[in-house]
């Protein structure tokens, strides 16, 4: 791989696709937003293209490209570009009481499943196999489902602690189907049975799309005469290479609010603040902590299907630059409704015929935009508009802060410029340079990592025995992934003991981050030198009312 | 017979049940789905009343006995059920007549819904603690002289163990070796007794009362913790974030403790719950607001949905709350079993109600 030089970050979002280029001082030297198309490789390909164009950019130099993308979250829940899965779980005869996608929402089951089977196999929690491997039922079940199978979702009880059925299984979905995608769940997932073939199966599913947009960034590219390096964020804001990515695009999902968060941290050099991100439809709002996004300690819910992977703690409003302000018969009506991508056109303020939050932010003087005479007729109701969109924003805000001191709070995004300049709560509101475009900065600046979440058994050796195996292997995670060896740390880590065992057994989560080779270092664990060990459990994480419009947790 | 229990009354005994959990008694959402799959396939489950069934019927404790961590993973065949009636007639030569959960606190409350789907009877509307507790012994069941013998645990597979020891103590130890060598967790018929005794000797309508919890929660206009507050005649202790979670295991068991930071009216103020699976007791500089058998249960600051011990975590903003426990558990046999002094403390039991008398 060669030494990082120039960075290519790309974020496609809901409404626009934004790109920078970054030097290797990390200053951005380029950047650009554009409207998504409806088949996204139209975006990526003009915001590739106009950076690339910038004055100052040889792109030549181009060494690494980062992508986030919501896309994949917007698939499953628009159930578009879906592949249709077999799901086979390794556990009988436990687990029957709850068969594979029980509870999912019927539409999404049937784009997503060509049928289901649970066979004997799995592991126990102690390592020990819970039955033998029914290899000739999974024969019999491929069989069966046949020719419809664009991919294979294998999840093993106990996966977390042994992938030996996993594996043994893939090897008899290779020799039955041959060349067919497979998916395994102990490379995806962490302890919850559940949870974890359902985000198995969605991964399966997923694989189509992440290909599609991969596609569209390398044509883009290969148009310009360039094969940089391509990295995907991922839901935790680090990234992994390009070819974990088309195996595992699941783990994309969420990598869109994450960008935003480490990209404002960055751009601030605040490693812990407040963030809020106003895009064109919706505002998010996060927390930063150790210049991470701080995490939701509960699974998540993705277009109705409960998963358990850890996602950036949030609070999600219907508010930003396109959210529409009418009259009602019921008073002022703001939103949901949004301009999206049309604001240019739509606007008051860009002579358009539709009244704006981004016309009220202008009529009272907070951006100078456009032209503001027209919004004059609509004084009144943008006044109030502004008025009640503030109160939402200081809710939202007040709804993530863990103490009652004022916290400052950074603003990007291309509607922050609605954030007003005194929010109660607030210490102050900092706007960095390139705002607007955060969230592909978070994309570029991405470190990459690994983690594991596994039961240990505390043997002879003991706890710290246990930890140091964990970090080691989370570590080891991090620089398959592609980090440099040298810069790898560990960035969290949780220990939860098991109850009821005569053995003690404890449920380990390591999260390892390193940079790419020449960046500077992540930040170390926050915490380390406090007094009591146990200060390190549950010492970094999220807490329990963020919750996201689209990605809910568990009722 | 009280009512069929639908999905939507599941889902409401499933939040509920969590509440009555106090910080234990497990995951309550695999047993949801556990007992929603039930209920598609087999049809609905039928609540009923113990002065419905006959004096001599046979009734069925139901616990799924184990690390709740395992139950996560490897979960249920769902004939367990089946098999451990099947067992417990032949070992007692009477008829099962209905299932009873042995604790309505967290997932055990969901899991005889989910057998008795299968096996056609009817659950009633009782449970052996009115919470959750970590010890087979600590039921009312118990403290009404019935013993646990004889029981039957069973697995995923098929093995089956009867159990006939000499004391509620002995059950506990053998039941517990028993699991871990079965997985972790195994599933248990313990304590049968007959419909005229389990009159006296259980928590009644305790179903009923979770399903309304539940229902309570769901249909809160305002804040749902005050609705829950004046639900349940309960004390809140404090509203803040969780500053400290500190967690071990000792023989088994994980105990640890937790520090709520007080904000808001409650600025200042720092709490700490000690815990063993369930949360014992809350203390505030030294002195105690409440303490077992009566229930402590950390609430979603916003929803209201009791957070177990398992994901309690830092910077959660919470609301910990009190409430009165079954008034058998205030008997001095029950403060025996229940109280302070059965988890190692050094400080006599007063009810939550007084505690909360001196400090306003």
């Amino acid at each position: 791989m060669r030494r990082p030089d120039y960075r290519l970050g790309i974020d496609v979002g809901g409404t626009n696709t934004d790109a920078v280029i970054m030097d290797a001082a990390d200053r951005v030297i380029a950047k650009a937003k554009v409207p998504c198309t409806p088949d996204i490789t139209g975006g990526i390909t003009a915001a590739i293209d106009a950076v690339l164009r910038a004055p100052d950019v040889t792109p030549s130099r181009i060494t690494h490209v980062m992508l986030g993308t919501t896309h994949a979250t917007n698939a499953v829940l628009e159930r578009r570009h879906l592949r249709r899965v077999a799901a086979i779980r390794l556990g009988g005869p436990a687990t029957h009481s709850v068969r594979p996608m029980f509870g999912w929402p019927r539409d999404l089951a049937e784009a997503v499943s060509v049928g289901a089977i649970i066979v004997d196999g799995g592991i126990e929690f102690d390592g020990r196999e819970l039955s033998p491997l029914d290899t000739d039922a999974i024969a019999r079940f491929l069989g069966d489902v046949g020719e419809a199978t664009e991919g294979v979702a294998i999840t093993s009880v106990f996966a977390p602690v042994s992938s030996r059925h996993e594996l043994e299984a893939a090897e008899v979905v290779k020799r039955e189907l041959g060349e067919v995608h497979i998916s395994l769940s102990h490379e995806i997932g962490s302890i919850g049975l559940l949870e974890r073939e359902n985000a198995t199966i969605l991964n399966g599913a997923l694989v189509g799309v992440a290909r599609d947009v991969a596609d569209a960034v390398r044509q883009a590219l290969t148009t310009h005469r360039l094969a940089p390096a391509t990295f995907f964020a991922q839901n935790d804001g680090t990234l992994m290479a390009l070819d974990h990515a088309l195996r595992y695009p699941v783990l994309t999902i969420g990598s869109g609010p994450a960008n935003s968060v480490r990209g404002a941290a960055f751009l601030t050099g605040n490693s812990d603040s407040l963030v809020v991100d106003v895009g064109g439809t919706s505002t998010d709002v996060g927390v930063l902590v150790n210049g991470f996004p701080r995490e939701s300690s509960l699974g998540v819910e993705i277009g109705g299907i409960l998963t358990n992977f850890r996602m950036p703690d949030l609070v999600t409003i219907a508010l930003g630059g396109g959210t529409v302000v009418t009259q009602g018969p019921n008073g002022l009506q703001l939103g949901p409704r949004s301009v999206g991508y049309l604001l240019t056109q739509q606007a008051l303020v860009f002579g358009g015929n539709i009244p704006t939050l981004t016309d009220a932010a202008v009529a009272a003087g907070r951006a100078e935009l456009g032209d503001p005479a027209p919004t004059g007729r609509y004084r009144r109701i943008l006044t109030e508009a502004l008025a009640r969109a503030d109160t939402m924003l200081a809710d939202a805000i007040d709804r993530m802060k863990t103490s009652k001191e004022d916290r400052a709070l950074v603003a990007v995004g291309g509607g922050s410029i609605l954030v007003p300049d005194r929010i109660p709560g607030v210490s102050e509101v900092i706007r960095p340079d390139h705002f607007d475009t955060a969230n592909a900065v978070g994309a570029a600046i991405a470190s990459v990592s690994g983690q594991i979440d596994r039961i240990f058994h505390m043997g002879t050796e003991g706890r710290q025995a246990a930890l140091d195996e964990a970090c080691n292997e989370a570590s080891e995670h991090a620089v398959a992934a592609g980090a440099d060896p040298a810069t790898v740390s560990i960035v969290e880590l949780e220990e939860i003991p098991l109850a009821y065992l005569t053995t003690p057994s404890v449920r380990i989560r390591a999260k390892a981050a390193g940079s790419l080779g020449g960046m500077a270092p992540p930040p170390a664990i926050r915490g380390t030198g406090e007094s009591a060990p146990a200060r390190r459990a549950g010492q970094v994480g999220g807490h329990l009312t963020g919750h996201v419009e689209e990605l809910r947790r568990k009722p | 017979m009280k009512r069929l229990l639908d999905p939507d009354s599941l889902r409401a005994l499933s939040r509920g049940s969590a509440v009555l959990g106090a910080g234990g008694g497990g995951d309550a959402y695999v047993t949801l789905l556990q007992a929603l799959q039930a209920t598609e396939d087999f049809g609905p489950v039928p609540l009923v009343d113990l002065d419905e069934l006959p004096d001599d019927a046979l009734v069925m404790p139901c616990a799924g006995v184990g690390a709740t961590t395992v139950i996560l993973e490897k979960f249920e065949n769902g004939d367990e059920g089946a098999r451990l009636r099947e067992h417990l007639e032949f070992v007692t030569e009477r008829q099962v007549a209905a299932l009873m959960a042995i604790e309505i606190g967290g997932g055990n409350a969901l899991l005889p819904i989910t057998w008795a789907a299968r096996i056609g009877l009817p659950v009633v509307d009782a449970d052996g603690i009115g919470r959750a507790f970590p010890e087979i012994p600590q039921v009312t069941m118990h403290l009404a002289g019935i013993p646990a013998s004889p029981a039957v645990m069973t697995d995923e597979r098929g093995n089956l163990v009867v159990f006939r020891t000499i004391s509620g103590d002995w059950m506990e130890r053998l039941a517990r070796a028993a699991a871990v060598e079965f997985g972790g967790a195994a599933s248990a018929a313990l304590f049968s007794l007959t419909a005229a005794k389990a009159r006296g000797a259980t928590v009644r309508n305790s179903v009923s009362k979770a399903i309304s919890i539940g229902e309570t929660l769901a249909a809160a206009t305002g804040s749902p913790v005050d609705a829950l507050l004046a639900k349940m005649g309960a004390f809140q202790l404090a509203s803040g974030k969780v500053l400290d979670v500190e967690r071990h295991t000792t023989s088994g068991f994980v105990r640890g403790s937790v520090v709520i930071e007080g904000l808001g009216e409650d600025a200042g103020r720092l709490i700490r719950l000690e815990l063993q699976n369930e949360n014992l007791v809350a203390l505030e500089r030294g002195r105690v607001l409440a303490s077992v058998p009566d229930l402590i249960t950390v609430l979603d600051a916003e929803t209201a949905d009791a957070i177990s011990t398992e994901v309690l975590r830092y910077g959660q903003r919470v609301t910990a709350i009190a409430f009165a426990c079954d008034p058998v558990w205030r008997t001095e046999r029950g403060v025996a079993v229940a109280g302070p002094r059965a988890f190692g403390y050094d400080f006599d039991y007063v009810p939550v109600e007084e505690l909360a008398g001196a400090t306003t």
